[in-house]
């Protein structure tokens, strides 16, 4: 127990320092490279949840195909390679005190209803086919909806971006 | 682990998000705001699952990450088609629309 503390720590530190830089840097191509620690820090949580096959996924995923789609759009878009004072509105006061704001709220509401639940010690970690069965059974509708609506991203993104 | 920690977790890269998205000017860079915020949440969404001991959670995330992927393709194609038109990525300039 002692041992996933330090682990969540450690990488919760990691993961809320990294989202932060993504915010605030000014540079395109680092935002997107800081990036990369948050969301490998998220499959880090995963693991420690027990969720092999999201966690998994989530390299997959994001790391692999969504860092590389942001670098093309980077690219393509032209965005200088270092610093840039041009990336963030005038409106950063108001912008963080939203922030704030709802982080308030939000860890209030969570704090007093959540507090003191653990979660369930020596859990076996969930199996793909656990969830493979559960997609595939209970979930099956909302699968096929997912997929008609990768399909229709995929033919509305070619649509979009493609030269007249 | 307590399941506070989770939700807390999740809470405070929601709300980093939330302020990326009101104070960036680059498209990209609110994409990346927005991607943020959807892996707070499926952090919230596993952290119950294993709460509940059931794999409704993950299964969701999962679906939570499909529609991510769809949604990053379909928004960097908009700011490529913007930046086309434009040529500039900077979302106060996108204002044709304003009443």
């Amino acid at each position: 127990m002692v041992a996933q503390n330090i682990f969540f720590s450690i990488m919760a530190a990691t993961m809320i320092g990294s989202a932060l830089k993504v915010v605030t840097t000014r540079n395109v191509v680092h935002a997107a490279l800081w990036l990369i620690l948050v969301l490998a820090g998220a499959a880090g949580q995963f693991l420690l949840l027990g969720a092999e096959f999201v966690g998994v996924t989530q390299v997959l995923v994001y790391i692999g195909a969504v860092i590389v789609l942001f670098l093309f759009g980077i690219m393509l878009t032209k965005a200088s390679m270092g610093d840039d004072d041009d990336v963030n509105l005038a409106n950063r006061p108001t912008a963080a005190a939203v922030g704030l704001l709802l982080l308030g709220i939000m860890s209030y509401a969570t704090v007093d209803f959540w507090r003191g639940k653990e979660l369930p010690r020596n859990r076996a970690p969930q199996t793909a086919e656990q969830v493979s069965d559960s997609i595939f059974s209970d979930f099956i509708v909302p699968f096929e909806a997912t997929s008609v609506l990768l399909l229709a991203a995929l033919i509305g993104a070619i649509v979009v971006a493609r030269k007249e | 682990m307590l399941l506070v920690q989770f939700l807390l977790l999740s809470s405070v890269l929601f709300c980093i998000g939330v302020y990326g998205v009101l104070s960036r000017r680059n498209g990209v860079m609110v994409l990346m705001s927005i991607e943020l915020i959807l892996n707070a949440v499926n952090i919230n969404l596993v952290a119950f699952g294993a709460f509940n001991g059931t794999v409704a959670g993950e299964v969701f995330a999962l679906f939570v990450i499909a529609i991510a992927a769809a949604e990053v393709g379909v928004g960097l194609a908009i700011v490529l088609l913007i930046f086309r038109n434009k040529r500039s990525v900077d979302i106060s300039e996108i204002d044709q629309m304003k009443g």
